[in-house]
């Protein structure tokens, strides 16, 4: 398949992405949408690992490690994500045990 | 082997090690010690440079060099001293006219504070020390350091008693006067380095024989120098400072302000007497400029009631007598001028430092008369020095007097007139001061009267001594008329004051002359005794009291220039500064703040708001990196 079909899903996954953050309030439905956009990342770093793989390949490399380093970031952001999460779910479970809401908009004590 | 006179150094060290003692032990050290230090080391510098002296007179002429004192590229600037005739000539008059007045200062401050006495003897040893480099320095620049230090000292002395507030403005007048003619000074020595790439006397001399220096350089810088000793030495335009420097101490006007630092401008003029000579619009102004000073100071001393005043418009135009030799060539009469005035004008002054210290503090003469019958030594010292200044043969002012006349004669026959005219009206002032202060009767108060006494021997015996010089000093330079080779003067000069200009006058004209301004200046002394003998006390009036303020000349002064400056500075302190520079810094300040206040507005907290900031930031990097990159 070509990259190109990659390129374009990883972009539009990111894209709703962007705009979920931007548009919702809820913090959990902002929540999903940065997992969104992490993981539109990663899709994006694999396509691509495998497009070098195969193109070292072709090339006549048969002992090539070409891409792996893609693949290796993709469990890096595996990684924080989950950390992100956990941290991430702690506060919005704190914000509802204060305010009975889980929407941004009652945070903007921010600017103080 | 080493030229024995390689430690001149000394002279000059020495008060400066008084100065330093002196200045950091005023604290500390007795009154006695003090005098002793101040004293002492200037007696040691008079002893040496009479060796010196008579190391000279034996031909032995050294340019003494010890470092490089700037050292820039091309430009070397040594710190040498140059002993030759005239120089000496100096030394001698600084030390020894010097010691005599420290000797008299132990007396006069006597009842000043140690510490402030200690302060005193630091200053008039730092004085000495600054022209003695002045007189030695073998380099314009060497010369000018000690110019500086003598202007400064000046000005420290004239404020001495700085609790009073007049006499910091007179120090002031005198300092800010004296900058205008050093900036001159320093033009010139710029104008040097610029054209010849020296400063050296010997070298700017020779390159000024050798026709390297062109017409219109050589007129330039001597005008600039010329200005800078119409500062040092009170001329017109320069010299209201010279009167206003009586806040002083009384010895400190004899040392400085009559003997020795005002003819700091003399000296420098003899010594470039080689640059003078090439330049003969510069010789013209000289001698204008010192005939109009002598003049127009001779006829304010004549309404003066001041003691000192007297004195100080008396000194102002007897140096005019000194620029009027010099731009008449010749130099030689000036330096012999500058060396019995120094005689009889500190004689002079430290006579009227006996009568202020007999009067308790009262420099007014309508106040006084009558005074010889208490103080017989200063009153006959004092009459003495009167008739040397008047120029009575043979007391010393009337062989240098006559000198500088017959210069002025050979020159132009109307300048001889007003000279002469001038000389007459030297004879009639200080006669008046004479016969006002010291006969008729007593006119202060009676406890004035009670006080009235004799000053002690320390006060007394410098004025016997200068007495004496005031009496002698003339016959170092007898006219060729009377004594064959009696003008020794101009002998021992001539290897630095080249004699020119040889049109000389007849004999039987030159004793005419000499009869003429005898004759009158002795009919001048009648009219002044039969004026003054029985002065009664009356105020001025018309011409008279014209006379008596200065010709309104420090008024004009304020007028045209001193309040144009103050009305200037309090506008900039006033509205440019508070306005413009302030309102400058101000502004630049407010216009932040207004923008930080705009900008905060940013800081909504609202989550959602920053990151689409954050949003468009990034897309904006994006599109800067993909289409607008090169």
């Amino acid at each position: 398949m070509p990259i190109n079909y990659y390129i374009f899903l990883s972009l539009a996954l990111f894209s709703i992405g962007i705009v979920g953050v931007l548009t919702r309030r809820n913090a959990i439905i902002i929540f999903m949408c940065i997992e969104l956009m992490l993981n539109a990342v990663n899709l994006m770093l694999v396509a691509f690992s495998k497009m070098h793989y195969n193109a070292a390949l072709l090339a006549g490399d048969t002992a090539t490690i070409a891409g792996t380093d893609g693949q290796l970031f993709v469990f890096f952001i595996m990684v924080v994500a989950a950390a992100e999460v956990s941290v991430g779910l702690a506060i919005i479970v704190m914000m509802y045990r204060n305010i009975h809401s889980v929407d941004v908009n009652f945070l903007n004590r921010l600017k103080h | 082997m080493q030229n024995v006179l390689q430690i001149v150094y000394l002279i000059p060290l020495l008060p400066l090690i008084g100065f330093l003692i002196n200045g950091l032990g005023r604290k500390h050290l007795s009154k006695s010690m003090i005098s002793v230090i101040g004293s002492g080391t200037i007696l040691v510098s008079f002893v040496l440079s009479i060796w010196v002296f008579i190391q000279v007179k034996g031909g032995n002429v050294h340019t003494a060099h010890y470092f490089d004192f700037i050292s820039v590229g091309d430009l070397k600037i040594p710190f040498a001293f140059k002993i030759d005739q005239l120089s000496t000539l100096f030394l001698l008059i600084i030390t020894g006219v010097g010691f005599l007045i420290h000797v008299y200062s132990t007396s006069y401050m006597h009842e000043e504070k140690p510490e402030h006495f200690g302060r005193y003897f630091s200053y008039l040893n730092l004085f000495i020390f600054s022209m003695l480099l002045l007189v030695m320095g073998a380099n314009f620049v060497v010369m000018f350091i000690g110019w500086e230090g003598v202007g400064l000292c000046s000005y420290l002395l004239i404020g001495y008693w700085f609790k009073k507030h007049e006499y910091n403005k007179a120090a002031s007048k005198a300092f800010i006067m004296n900058r205008i003619g050093d900036l001159a000074f320093l033009i010139a020595i710029f104008w040097l380095i610029a054209k010849l790439g020296t400063v050296s006397f010997d070298e700017v001399f020779s390159a000024a024989n050798l026709a390297k220096l062109k017409t219109l350089d050589i007129t330039a810088i001597t005008i600039l120098l010329f200005v800078g000793a119409t500062g040092k030495s009170a001329q017109i335009p320069l010299y209201t400072w010279l009167p206003d420097a009586m806040a002083g101490p009384t010895p400190v006007s004899a040392l400085i302000h009559a003997a020795t630092m005002v003819t700091a401008g003399i000296y420098m003029i003899a010594r470039s007497n080689v640059l003078y000579s090439m330049a003969p619009i510069t010789m013209d102004i000289v001698a204008y400029i010192g005939l109009a000073t002598a003049l127009l100071a001779a006829t304010i001393a004549l309404k003066q009631n001041d003691i000192k005043k007297v004195l100080a418009y008396s000194t102002v135009s007897q140096l005019g007598f000194m620029f009027l030799a010099l731009g008449c060539g010749a130099y030689t009469a000036a330096v012999f001028h500058v060396m019995t005035h120094a005689f009889f004008k500190a004689l002079l002054f430290l006579g009227s430092g006996s009568v202020i210290h007999a009067m308790g503090g009262e420099q007014d003469i309508r106040n006084m008369g009558g005074l010889s019958k208490k103080l017989k030594i200063t009153f006959l010292t004092f009459l003495i020095g009167c008739i040397a200044i008047a120029g009575i043969p043979p007391f010393s002012g009337f062989f240098s007097k006559d000198a500088i006349l017959l210069s002025a004669f050979i020159k132009n026959p109307v300048m001889y007139g007003i000279a002469l005219f001038t000389a007459l009206l030297t004879a009639f002032y200080m006669f008046r001061l004479l016969f006002i202060t010291f006969s008729g009767k007593f006119r202060g108060t009676e406890s004035q009267q009670q006080h009235l006494h004799e000053s002690p021997a320390a006060m007394t015996i410098p004025l016997i001594i200068l007495a004496v010089l005031s009496v002698i000093g003339g016959f170092v330079g007898i006219p060729e008329v009377f004594m064959h080779g009696g003008d020794r003067l101009t002998e021992f000069l001539s290897p630095v004051i080249a004699a020119h200009g040889e049109h000389s006058v007849s004999h039987s004209t030159e004793y005419m002359l000499m009869g003429l301004s005898t004759g009158l200046v002795i009919a001048m002394i009648i009219f002044a005794w039969f004026k003054f003998r029985n002065y009664q006390r009356s105020e001025a009036t018309g011409f008279g009291k014209v006379l008596e303020n200065k010709w309104y000349v420090d008024e004009l002064y304020d007028t045209v220039i001193v309040n144009p400056i103050k009305k200037t500075g309090t506008f900039m302190s006033q509205v440019f500064d508070l306005k413009i520079i302030d309102g400058m810094v101000n502004g630049v300040g407010r216009l932040l703040q207004y923008g930080s206040r705009q900008l905060r507005l940013l800081q909504s907290g609202q989550a959602a708001s920053y990151v689409l900031l954050m949003v468009i930031s990034m897309v904006l990097v994006f599109v800067i990196q993909f289409f607008l990159r090169k």
